[in-house]
């Protein structure tokens, strides 16, 4: 059948031995970019970057929260999208995928937090504040939380993923309605003794180590996702014979049962 | 070319967490049969079961009804079956007629869902809440619902449970019409049945399949 | 009496008839919305003008956790004694029926709540240009949080212990109702027009009811797998 043809590369995608075999020869690559980027744009962000005028150093923790607050959003989108091909097309790669996106996307908004707590202490005299961002974030934070709670309720396995599917997919269509009401809530409540200006003019010299770390935190978050679906496909593909042999090369004293 | 059986189970299985519960089913049931479903306990006997009602949609295989796939009749089918599980669906708050009235069909008329409690011996009860009623009166609350349905294929899972020697003899006896009127019954159960046109099957558990490259 | 034919219909009546006859159960979210209501003045200070203040926001915020104590409860039942899977199993579209037992669920949670709520506003001191604008976001707003509070009930319906799991998953997707309703009652307070945020309730309320239902649906199939 020709249609069927088109989409035997979808098919063999979800073939978790595929997904396994081909990132293991891309993850060199992805470790070296990664690291290089990471270590570019912090060398260059920390030491290099210019002072800022009003706020002197401590505005350069902007080189992780920008970059961690730009992932942990995008990264739940990621999950959802994850979880919506998995019980569209039912597929187990997806929701391993699914899985590893998020406890790492959880991680991220909490750094995205952390960070921005500790940018606020000099900036703002205070840890927190309840700005329109911060407090997308937080809600961000409990809607992975969910997700994550959710997948570990179920005995079964698959009902867990299934369950943190939907899941997903109905704060995927809140995010944004959540977004725009904090967003006016934010404008209607606007304390008058914090003025947040975002910046509008960054200079140049300070802009472009940013926009490594912007990139070096989206390779990051490959290779995280990447690592952590495969060690997943190991646990969830154990009975399987390529696994088995897999773990026979790697520890020739390994006895086949 | 002869008409196609009423149901046909074709390779049906289901997997829990990349096992398969039990062997892939195959087998057809007929206007006039008694299927019973036989296999140890955790077999796959209500799984099964419950895959052939199509409240679980099974891994691989599929299901036809009068030689369609169920997909594409699913409203039809759902109509003409009758499915009555380990839990009974009744509703502990409402009277045995209520109950009974709740589960029939619309059509059903307050002297026949009288009639249907009468059947089951649940004279004198039908206005009872069924938290007052015991284990096997709320069985036969369920159970009443033979009376009262127009569906054609019966689903019964372990419909003897809790159910006295008086009220076992009228439901086999009452298994035995509705196949002799051309209705069709798939049950479970560990008793052995005196019934004509009985037929078994033999639900093999298939514990450990596994995931195959 | 019920009637024979489920669906939407069907499932309303019978809900609303289990309703009645557990009323003392139905009855505690709004004991619960009444009591927690006289412990905010012993916790904050009888002062008029600071009630006031933190009416509109204290009031939304307990109606939100009344409406959450009442989801829990909304397929559960149904799942112990097997209506969940004669539900699954009935000729009828299945979003319809479930969407019937979220109506019953609101007329009996949602509904008592507005109404009782003017009451509520007056202990706490709420001028009263701010007491229509509460009710009528409350009715808006607790059919919204029926709605999303369902979807968390039905994915956590086979879990023992769904209930603190309930909150993590149905708190954050309620947080816009809060904001808009609140703001609402705020509005009117102030003087402002408080149709906007009402008119914004309201568009939340037709996409949760066109959306939810499916939601719940796939939810329930899929927990009733096990």
């Amino acid at each position: 059948m020709a249609s069927g043809r088109n989409w035997n590369w979808f098919h063999r995608m979800g073939s978790p031995r595929w997904f396994y075999e081909t990132t293991g020869r891309w993850l060199p690559w992805l470790w070296v970019l990664t690291l290089g980027l990471m270590l570019t744009g912090l060398v260059w962000g920390l030491a290099f970057a210019p002072q800022d005028a009003k706020q002197g150093n401590s505005f350069r923790i902007i080189y992780l929260h920008v970059p961690a607050s730009f992932l942990a959003l995008a990264g739940y989108y990621l999950m959802a999208i994850a979880g919506a091909i998995g019980l569209i097309w039912k597929m187990k790669l997806s929701y391993m995928v699914m899985k590893s996106a998020a406890p790492i996307g959880a991680a991220l908004t909490f750094i995205a937090l952390f960070t921005g707590a500790v940018w606020g202490k000099p900036t703002w005299g205070t840890y927190w504040v309840w700005d329109a961002r911060i407090t997308s974030m937080l809600i961000l934070l409990f809607l992975y939380l969910g997700v994550l709670a959710l997948q570990y309720a179920f005995h079964s396995q698959e009902t867990g993923n299934k369950a943190s599917a939907i899941l997903a997919l109905v704060g995927t269509v809140n995010i944004p309605i959540i977004y725009k009401s904090v967003d006016w809530w934010y404008t209607l409540h606007q304390p008058a003794t914090i003025k947040f200006t975002s910046a509008p003019s960054m200079h140049p010299d300070m802009f472009q180590p940013l926009l490594v770390m912007i990139v070096a935190m989206y390779s990051f978050y490959a290779l995280a996702l990447i690592l952590h679906t495969r060690v997943e496909i190991l646990r969830r593909e154990r009975k399987a014979s390529w696994v088995r042999e897999l773990a026979l090369q790697a520890e020739p004293g390994g006895v086949a049962q | 070319m002869s008409t196609p059986p009423l149901i046909t189970v074709e390779q049906l299985a289901f997997e829990r967490d990349d096992c398969n519960v039990f062997k892939p089913a195959s087998f057809n049931v007929e206007a006039g049969d008694i299927v019973q479903l036989e296999g140890a306990n955790g077999a796959g006997k209500t799984t099964l079961m419950r895959l052939m009602t199509s409240a679980l949609q099974p891994t691989s295989g599929a299901l036809l009804y009068k030689g369609r796939p169920i997909n594409d009749c699913r409203y039809e089918y759902l109509d003409s079956i009758l499915y009555i599980g380990h839990q009974s669906g009744v509703k502990m708050t409402l009277s045995a007629e209520e109950n009974l009235r709740w589960m029939s069909p619309a059509s059903v008329s307050s002297a026949e869902i009288t009639q249907a409690l009468d059947a089951v011996g649940l004279r004198g009860f039908a206005d009872m809440p069924c938290y007052s009623l015991s284990a096997g009166q709320h069985r036969r609350v369920a159970l009443a619902r033979l009376h009262t349905s127009k569906a054609a294929v019966w689903y019964l899972d372990e419909p003897f449970t809790s159910i006295d020697k008086q009220g076992a003899l009228a439901l086999q006896q009452q298994l035995e019409i509705h196949v002799q009127q051309g209705g069709a019954v798939v049950l479970t159960t560990h008793q052995n049945l005196p019934l004509d046109g009985l037929r078994k099957y033999i639900v093999e558990s298939h514990t450990d399949l596994g995931v195959q490259p | 009496m019920i009637a024979g034919s489920q669906g939407f219909a069907g499932y309303l009546r019978r809900d609303l008839l289990l309703a009645y006859r557990r009323r003392g159960e139905v009855a505690s979210p709004l004991i619960f919305f009444v009591l927690v209501s006289t412990l905010i003045p012993l916790g904050i200070s009888p002062d008029s003008a600071r009630l006031a203040e933190l009416a509109p926001g204290i009031i939304w915020v307990m109606a939100l956790l009344a409406t959450l104590l009442s989801t829990e409860t909304l397929f559960a039942s149904d799942y112990q004694d097997g209506s969940l899977e004669q539900l699954l199993i009935s000729p009828q579209l299945l979003a319809l029926s479930v969407l019937g037992k979220i109506v019953a669920h609101w007329l009996v949670t949602g509904l008592p709540l507005t109404m009782v709520s003017p009451l509520i506003g007056v202990m706490l001191s709420l001028p009263a240009e701010g007491l229509l604008p509460l009710m009528a976001s409350l009715a808006l707003g607790t059919a919204c949080l029926s709605l999303i509070g369902a979807v968390g009930a039905a994915l956590t319906v086979s879990l023992r212990k769904g209930g603190l799991l309930l909150s993590v998953l149905v708190i954050p997707l309620y947080m816009p109702v809060i904001i808009f309703g609140s703001a609402a009652v705020q509005a009117a307070v102030d003087g402002l027009n408080w149709l906007g945020p009402l008119a914004v309730l309201g568009a939340m309320l037709s996409a949760a009811v066109a959306l939810c239902p499916l939601a719940i649906a796939g939810a329930l199939r899929l927990v009733s797998n096990n």
